[in-house]
Order: C-alpha cells, then sequence, then structure tokens
C-alpha cells in the first residue's frame, strides 16, 4: 500500500468523522474540518481559474496566437480592482456596466427562446392525434410523457399554477377553483423535490459511510475505528470541558 | 466628470445590451464571432471577479486574527488550507520535474493537488452535503405533519418519491417506482415549466429595466 494512499485513507476518514460530530452539536472538530473545507475548496478554484483563465484563455492565445485584442477583457478585469482605491473606486462601475450590459442583452432572446416558446410549445399539445383512415385516437398511457392524458395533465397543472402567481385577478369563483388546483400541484412538485433532495443526500451520505466501511480494513490500519474512538474521546472530553466552565450546561 | 462616473456606465449597458440582444437575430459569421468572443470575454473577467471574492475574504478572516476575536485560530486554519492548496496546485514539483500547474495526474500517477482533491475536498464535500440528509428529515417531521389537504398531499407526494427512488421502496410497494416517474416527468414537469414561465417573465422584465436605465442598483451606491 503507498504511504499517499495510507495517509489519504486516515485524513478522508477523519474529516468525515469530524463533519459527522455536527448530528451531536457545533463543535471545534466540526469548525476545524469546516474551515479547512472552505480554505481547499477556495484554494481548488483559484487554482483552477489560473489554469482556464490566465493561462488557457490569456497566456496561450496571446503568446502562441498573437490575441492582442484580450487586453481589452483584461483592462476591464483590472478596472473591477479599482473599487479597492476610493479615489477611483467609481472605474469600476465600467467594468460592472459592460458585464451587464451584455449579460441582460444575452439574455433576453434566448430566455423568450429557450424558456417561453419552447416550454409552450412543449404545453400546448394536440389532444386528439389523427389516425389514418379517419377517426382520432387519445392515449392514456401514463407512463409515456407524451401520451395525450398526460398532456393534458400538464396543461392542466401549467396553467393552473401560473393563475395561482396571476395576483392581478381576484381568486374568486370559478377563479378560486383553478387557483387552488394550482396549489395541489405546487405541493405535489414541492412534496417530489423535497423526496428527491433526501434521497439524493442519503446516496452522498451512502458514498461516505462505504468510504469509512473500506477505511476499516487492516490493510489502511482501521483508520475508521481508531479515529472514530479519538473523535469520540475528544467530543466527551470538550464536553467535560463545557460543562465546568458554565456548570448549567448552557 | 459627472459624465464619467453616472453617464458612460449607463451608455455601455445600454449600447453592450441593445447590440447582443439584436445579435440574436442576425444569423452572419461576423455576428456568431461577436458572441463567441465576448463569451471569452466574460470568462476572462469573471477570473477578476474571483480575485474581488477571495480578497474579500482574506481581508474578513485577517481582521478575525488581528483582533484575536473568538474562534481566530480557524481562520488561521482556513489561510493555511488556501495558501497551501494555492502553493501545491501552482508549484513546482521535484518528484515529477515539473509546475503541477492544476494538474491532478502526470501520466496517470496523482499528483499532491490530485491527492488533496481526493482525500480532502471529495470527503469533506460528500460529508457537509450528506449530513444535510438528517436535517431536513428531522425539519420535515417537525413541518410536515399533515395539519392541512395540501401538507397530506406534499407528505404523500414526499413518500412515494422516496420509496420509488430505492429497490428497498419499489420492493415493499412495487408501484411506487412508476409511480415516481409519473410524478416526476408529468406533475413535477408542469409546475417546473410553469415557475420557468413565470422566472423568464421576471428575468426579461429585469433586464429591460437595466438596459434602459431603469434598475441601477448593480452600478452600486456611495457618493461617486
Amino acid at each position: 500500500m503507498p504511504f499517499e494512499t495510507l495517509l489519504g485513507a486516515w485524513v478522508a476518514t477523519g474529516l468525515t468523522l469530524f463533519i459527522l460530530t455536527f448530528l451531536y452539536k457545533d463543535n471545534p472538530l466540526f469548525k476545524l474540518a469546516e474551515h479547512l473545507y472552505v480554505g481547499v475548496s477556495v484554494g481548488y478554484t483559484v487554482v483552477k481559474t489560473y489554469d482556464t483563465v490566465l493561462v488557457r484563455l490569456i497566456y496561450m492565445p496571446i503568446a502562441e496566437q498573437g490575441e492582442w485584442s484580450l487586453l481589452i477583457p483584461i483592462g476591464i478585469g483590472i478596472l473591477m480592482l479599482a473599487r479597492y482605491f476610493p479615489k477611483v473606486a467609481w472605474l469600476s462601475r465600467i467594468a460592472f456596466a459592460f458585464i451587464v450590459g451584455v449579460g441582460s442583452g444575452l439574455a433576453i432572446p434566448r430566455i423568450i427562446s429557450s424558456f417561453i416558446l419552447k416550454q409552450v410549445e412543449d404545453t400546448v399539445r394536440p389532444l386528439f392525434y389523427a389516425v389514418e383512415g379517419g377517426g382520432v385516437t387519445f392515449t392514456v398511457d401514463l407512463m409515456d410523457p407524451a401520451s395525450n392524458l398526460n398532456a393534458v395533465v400538464l396543461l392542466i397543472g401549467v396553467v393552473s399554477v401560473l393563475f395561482y402567481f396571476f395576483f392581478s385577478v381576484e381568486h374568486t369563483g370559478p377563479g378560486r377553483a383553478v387557483a387552488r388546483t394550482g396549489i395541489l400541484f405546487l405541493m405535489i412538485a414541492f412534496g417530489a423535490a423535497f423526496g428527491y433532495t433526501v434521497m439524493a443526500r442519503m446516496s452522498l451520505l451512502i458514498g461516505r459511510l462505504r468510504d469509512l466501511i473500506v477505511f476499516a480494513d487492516p490493510q489502511y490500519g482501521r483508520p475508521s475505528l481508531w479515529l472514530l474512538l479519538t473523535t469520540i474521546g475528544l467530543l466527551i472530553l470538550w464536553t467535560t470541558r463545557q460543562t465546568e466552565r458554565s456548570p448549567d450546561g448552557s | 466628470m459627472n459624465f464619467l462616473r453616472r453617464q458612460l456606465p449607463l451608455l455601455i449597458t445600454f449600447a453592450m445590451g441593445v447590440v447582443f440582444a439584436c445579435q440574436y437575430y442576425v444569423p452572419h459569421p461576423v455576428s456568431e464571432l461577436l458572441l463567441t468572443t465576448v463569451t471569452k470575454w466574460l470568462q476572462i473577467i469573471g477570473g477578476f471577479a474571483l480575485v474581488l471574492g477571495i480578497t474579500s475574504l482574506f481581508h474578513l478572516h485577517a481582521g478575525k486574527i488581528r483582533r484575536k476575536e473568538p474562534g481566530w485560530g480557524y481562520s488561521g486554519v482556513l489561510y493555511a488550507s488556501m495558501v497551501g492548496t494555492i502553493l501545491v496546485g501552482l508549484g513546482y514539483s521535484f518528484s515529477f520535474q515539473q509546475w503541477i500547474l492544476g494538474k491532478e495526474t502526470i501520466d496517470g500517477v496523482r499528483t499532491m493537488f490530485g491527492w488533496i482533491y481526493t482525500f480532502m475536498m471529495v470527503p469533506l464535500q460528500g460529508t457537509m452535503f450528506a449530513i444535510l440528509a438528517f436535517f431536513i428529515a428531522s425539519a420535515a417531521y417537525r413541518s410536515f405533519r399533515a395539519r392541512s389537504r395540501e401538507a397530506a398531499v406534499l407528505l404523500v407526494a414526499a413518500v412515494i418519491v422516496m420509496l420509488g427512488r430505492v429497490p428497498l421502496g419499489e420492493y415493499l410497494v412495487p408501484i411506487s417506482g412508476d409511480a415516481t416517474q409519473w410524478i416526476m416527468n408529468v406533475l413535477n414537469a408542469s409546475v417546473r415549466r410553469a415557475i420557468l414561465i413565470g422566472i423568464s417573465l421576471g428575468a426579461i422584465a429585469l433586464s429591460i429595466k437595466i438596459i434602459f436605465g431603469i434598475e441601477r442598483a448593480y452600478l452600486g451606491g456611495g457618493r461617486e
């Protein structure tokens, strides 16, 4: 077993257990792991940004292809940093104006096309299909999202939820029934989103527990076992000291 | 000077907004090149925005350390781990005889930077998100009690989806898998679609307000 893998197993196990101690209560071990997480994540982002932006988007195009026009976004980017110098802080507004202006301009047609027209097109589908030789057919297969029955359900859902969020008309009479239907759809969707999120988190938890089981193997030196005992010991020590400091336990 | 500080940013926003809103409707190579170029530019400018964020983080924790606020040691841990990761990620590796420059593996061999990612970032991130499962479940217990018809509907939908996402659930309630598929693909999709349409209308309204200078909050306040 290479030393780096062995060390990695111990570090990964320790950090996993430190984070899990938060299930007991907020404590120094969790805080340590939490700050490590922020530090490592920021450091990782900086390194990746350096590689993507500075090397691949700036240095290589300028040095290898002579794309000197890239000095313009560099200049705009430097203007952003003017915020740190009060006398010229207003210069950063030019950079923000550029970003926000471009972003707004790009957003309008693309949102209309992808998020409004496309969504409406997918919602307003034929309720019946014509069959060869005359007549119509209505498919009721619930498992097929493209069936006619599901098309009707989708249409009712979209219209009722949109109506629920449309406050220019008072929700009374028939409008109340439509709004209530909208609430029903919303509740089902929130419930589904909740269930989906819980199971996704459970999947992550299973992954972490699986690692703890793997690292309990003697070939790694049983870090899961030893570090679990150490963590519990440290928590007991910390709780005892806390209780001694404030006998009322507050 | 007032023009440079107030009118010029609004003018730039207006010009850029109009140009890039129109760009979508011009199917010409020059127009496509303009889009490609500005997308690359935005990525570069985004890199500078990261500098702003990191400087702010440094400033916040430096203040905590300087004033020796309670828990200032954790700020030191944050500094050390951040600087350490940057040095390892950008530094020179004697074992590989080359600069690492963000490479997690070189010729299939894991670098120190890759080690930090595998044995520190992945476990920390995974566990941090995993413990949310407990808090969501605890919050659900308190808030999901079927006090009304709507809450009951939410609870039932959540239970069906949770059962339908695992083999055990499908084994216990065979219909839960299909029911989950239907809820996600039809009922949930219809609500997401309606919400997306609403958000889109709001985003378009906001973009128009920004382009025409009605919404100026992004320029910040201050005396300038």
